[in-house]
């Protein structure tokens, strides 16, 4: 017994040690961060970026005051579209140099864990985070959880006048505002110009059909096995583009009532459309499995011609050489719509908000960095990868100066303003993450064909009603 | 006897510190669950809590995606625990006759192992990627394939590739658990084995392999448990999908508990499945366990 025991425990030990050192030997191409599991109901220790405290880096002010008590406020942001973790951490640094009493502190997680990292953080009091970054399709949901505090009052008049009107739709639930809007984005349409000119085709196409009647000839001539590439995996980004298929072929997620209209011959035979082009070779199958980031790697390596994705893609794809193969390449244009859908373009308002936590400890200190944040002037100096939402950023001298910031600006500002009159929000409804599930659930049944798009959205339809109870 | 009794007070004394900690952390969490799955709960604590007895589990015990998750888990850990047994004693075979380079074959064992499931997980999630992952590139290089293949868009298929990242990740536990108790078997009962005049087959089938049960039943009721709750190497190749083809019941406790808030149907979930473990272990314990194998 004595041999074989001291040999496991050294494998034991051996283990602890490899696995110890693993993570830093195997470094993850995805930073995915693993929530708590559901046993656990304390919130999960995340991995944070603390930025160097201000003092560290210039002198502290002299203070002729007493100095106040120095309060930690944390933020939880994400991972993907918008600003780089580099910008953002920059902001954090400039905003506590200015504010000695206060440390900001970030985490960063992926669009997929952060509702879910929000609803644990709110689990306990003070909550984990003082900020925290929430999409717009979360608002009704926090809102009636009571998760956020009212900032309707420390909305100021100057913040109303130069914010984009249809930026305050995000953080407002019924008559209050909940934070303050944060990232305009929505999808919008890239094509490789190089693979369109081989083609023979000037310009990029204005509606789906036409969009297949190129792909049909890009196919034939070999350029790419499949066209275009979609994130129709089991995520939310499976709605977002599905939502903008739907709107550009005149159809809506629900009807005035705020009762599913998803179902109706309309959104059926979008659904159907989807199903055909994966049977057509248009587009790219794995796109039931892929996520926006797929979407950019497989663009990226010149394997699509079209595609559609957020506004941080077209940095990445057309300007970095060590992430792209297709650089010099890209443009962007507005979204087809359908030719009898009614509306020149339709897409998605993927935006977003930062909201302070209602139970946090320092509300106002909070309040102070996501203001900071939302300035304009914050705002303008970091639009390279997300653009303002401040509209008077857009008009006259400032315009200008924003349009020819950088090369990646010159297409992304007028894109903007041409794209954004077309874009579409999602339902704002308490039991969001439920119903887009089941939504989910049909796409992916109809393009695996488990169930006929009729049967699926039909199902998804009654799941909604269900949950309006 | 008194000083016996005096002495067993101040052992306990000495372990009260740790019990009071392991309680908290073990027992506390159970019942606090187990109390939690009779409210209509939200995770915030902002709203108030609804008793509602019974509600939550009969809700559950009769929705069909219920007893369809479960079924998708029980596949899921009959195939991999199935394969994971098979080739982790394979691999203790191979290594147990000493073949050259065995000392490497057992430290590089470690390796997958080591490696954290989220880590697991990332990994294979690019292996599977359609049209830049290492399967498609090898397999067409090997010419098995003639176009690439898109493997996490058919809810079977999806399920299975999930199964086979699993396994990579947890053979080397129950070859390493298995050889370990290969090394301790008594050499002499082979032998005489083979002096009678019995083959190789028989010597491992009926010597070597009853003399493994114990070892077996450890690696068994271990793996079973844990692949009954698989969760995160879900959650990072598939999120649940295609058309929720890899939603187990633990992916289904995180997305009711905190995707929908539904705390306390979340609750009951979890306590359903520690229920059902606790049967395969106790049903596996009546199988395998034989009492006068103890000395072994």
């Amino acid at each position: 017994m004595k041999v074989p025991f001291r040999w496991i425990s050294i494998l034991v030990i051996l283990s602890f040690v490899l696995a110890a050192c693993a993570p830093a030997a195997t470094p993850a191409p995805v930073k995915t961060e693993a929530p708590a599991p559901a046993e656990t109901q304390a919130p999960a220790p995340v991995k944070t970026e603390a930025p160097a405290p201000a003092k560290t880096e210039a002198p502290a002010p002299v203070e002729t005051q007493p100095p106040a008590e120095k309060v930690t406020i944390r933020v939880l942001s994400m991972e993907q579209a918008g600003p780089t973790t580099e910008e953002m951490n920059s902001i954090v640094d400039e905003f506590n140099k200015e504010h000695p009493n206060v440390t900001v502190l970030i985490d960063y997680v992926s669009y997929d864990a952060l509702h879910d990292k929000i609803t644990t953080a709110m689990a306990s009091t003070p909550p984990a985070y003082d900020v925290f970054l929430v999409d717009d399709i979360w608002y009704a949901e926090f809102a009636d959880k009571g998760y956020l505090l009212d900032a309707t009052s420390r909305i100021t008049q100057e913040m109303r006048k130069g914010i984009f009107e249809a930026a305050w739709e995000i953080p407002t639930v019924g008559e209050k505002v909940y934070g303050m809007p944060w990232l305009l984005d929505q999808k919008y349409f890239f094509y490789n110009t190089k693979i369109l000119a081989d083609a023979g085709f000037s310009a990029p196409p204005k509606t789906w059909e036409e969009l297949i009647e190129q792909s049909k000839v890009i196919k034939e001539k070999g350029l790419v096995e499949f066209p275009i590439v979609w994130s129709w995996g089991q995520y939310e980004a499976a709605i977002c583009d599905w939502v903008t298929l739907l709107y550009g072929n005149g159809g809506t997620i629900v009807d005035e009532a705020g009762k599913p209209a998803f179902n109706n011959e309309i959104g059926v035979k979008t659904l159907e459309w989807m199903v055909q082009s994966i049977d057509d070779g248009i587009t790219n199958p794995a796109s039931i499995s892929y996520v926006e980031e797929d979407v950019r790697n497989v663009f990226s390596q010149g394997k699509a011609a079209f595609a559609s994705n957020w506004n941080y893609m077209f940095d990445l794809v057309n300007f970095q050489p060590d992430q792209s193969q297709v650089t010099g390449q890209v443009n962007m244009a507005l979204m087809p719509a359908f030719a009898g859908g009614g509306v020149e373009s339709a897409t998605i308002d993927g935006s977003m908000g930062f909201s302070v936590a209602a139970t946090s400890a320092h509300p106002d200190q909070a309040w102070a960095y996501v203001e900071y944040l939302t300035s304009q002037a914050v705002q303008e100096k970091y639009s390279e990868h997300m653009l303002p939402i401040w509209e008077v950023s857009f008009e006259g001298a400032s315009g200008e100066k924003l349009a020819n910031m950088s090369d990646v600006t010159k297409v992304t500002v007028p894109m903007f303003k041409e794209q954004f009159p077309f874009s579409h929000v999602r339902p704002k409804v308490p039991f969001y993450p439920e119903a887009s599930k089941a939504l989910q659930l049909a796409l992916q049944e109809a393009l695996t064909k488990l169930k006929t798009p009729q049967q699926a959205l039909d199902d998804a339809a009654a799941k909604w009603l269900q949950l309006m109870k | 006897m008194s000083l016996s009794r005096r002495e067993n007070l101040i052992g306990l004394l000495f372990i009260l510190p740790a019990m009071i900690v392991i309680l908290g952390v073990t027992l506390q969490p159970v019942v606090s669950t187990f109390y939690l799955s009779f409210f209509d709960a939200s995770l915030s604590k902002l709203t108030e809590n609804v008793f509602i007895g019974f509600e939550n589990y009969l809700n559950l015990l009769g929705d069909k995606v219920f007893w369809v998750t479960i079924q998708r888990t029980i596949y899921f850990t009959l195939v991999s625990v199935g394969l994971e047994l098979l080739l982790g004693l394979g691999i203790a075979q191979l290594i147990h006759s000493r073949p050259f380079g065995w000392r490497f074959l057992r430290i590089s064992l470690i390796i997958p192992w080591a490696v954290p499931t989220i880590v697991n997980g990332t990994m294979w999630r690019w292996i599977y990627n359609a049209d830049y992952g290492a399967l498609n590139g090898l397999l067409y290089q090997l010419g098995l394939i003639d176009h690439y293949v898109a493997w996490l868009t058919q809810p079977r298929t999806a399920m299975n590739l999930v199964i086979l990242a699993d396994v990579w990740h947890s053979v080397p536990f129950i070859a390493l658990i298995l050889q370990a108790a290969l090394a301790t078997l008594p050499v002499e009962l082979e032998e005489a084995a083979a002096v009678d005049g019995a083959n190789a087959w028989q010597r491992f089938a009926l010597i070597r392999l009853p003399m493994l049960r114990s070892a077996v039943l450890v690696a068994l009721v271990i793996r079973t448990v844990e692949a009954f709750r698989v969760f995160d190497i879900i959650y990072v190749i598939t999120n649940g999908g295609p058309a929720f083809g890899t939603t187990t019941i633990s992916f289904l406790t995180y997305l009711e508990t905190f995707s929908f808030g539904h705390v306390g149907r979340g609750a009951a979930l979890s306590f359903l499945i520690s229920l059902f473990t606790l049967v395969m272990a106790i049903i596996y314990i009546r199988f395998l366990y034989r009492p006068e194998e103890r000395a072994l």
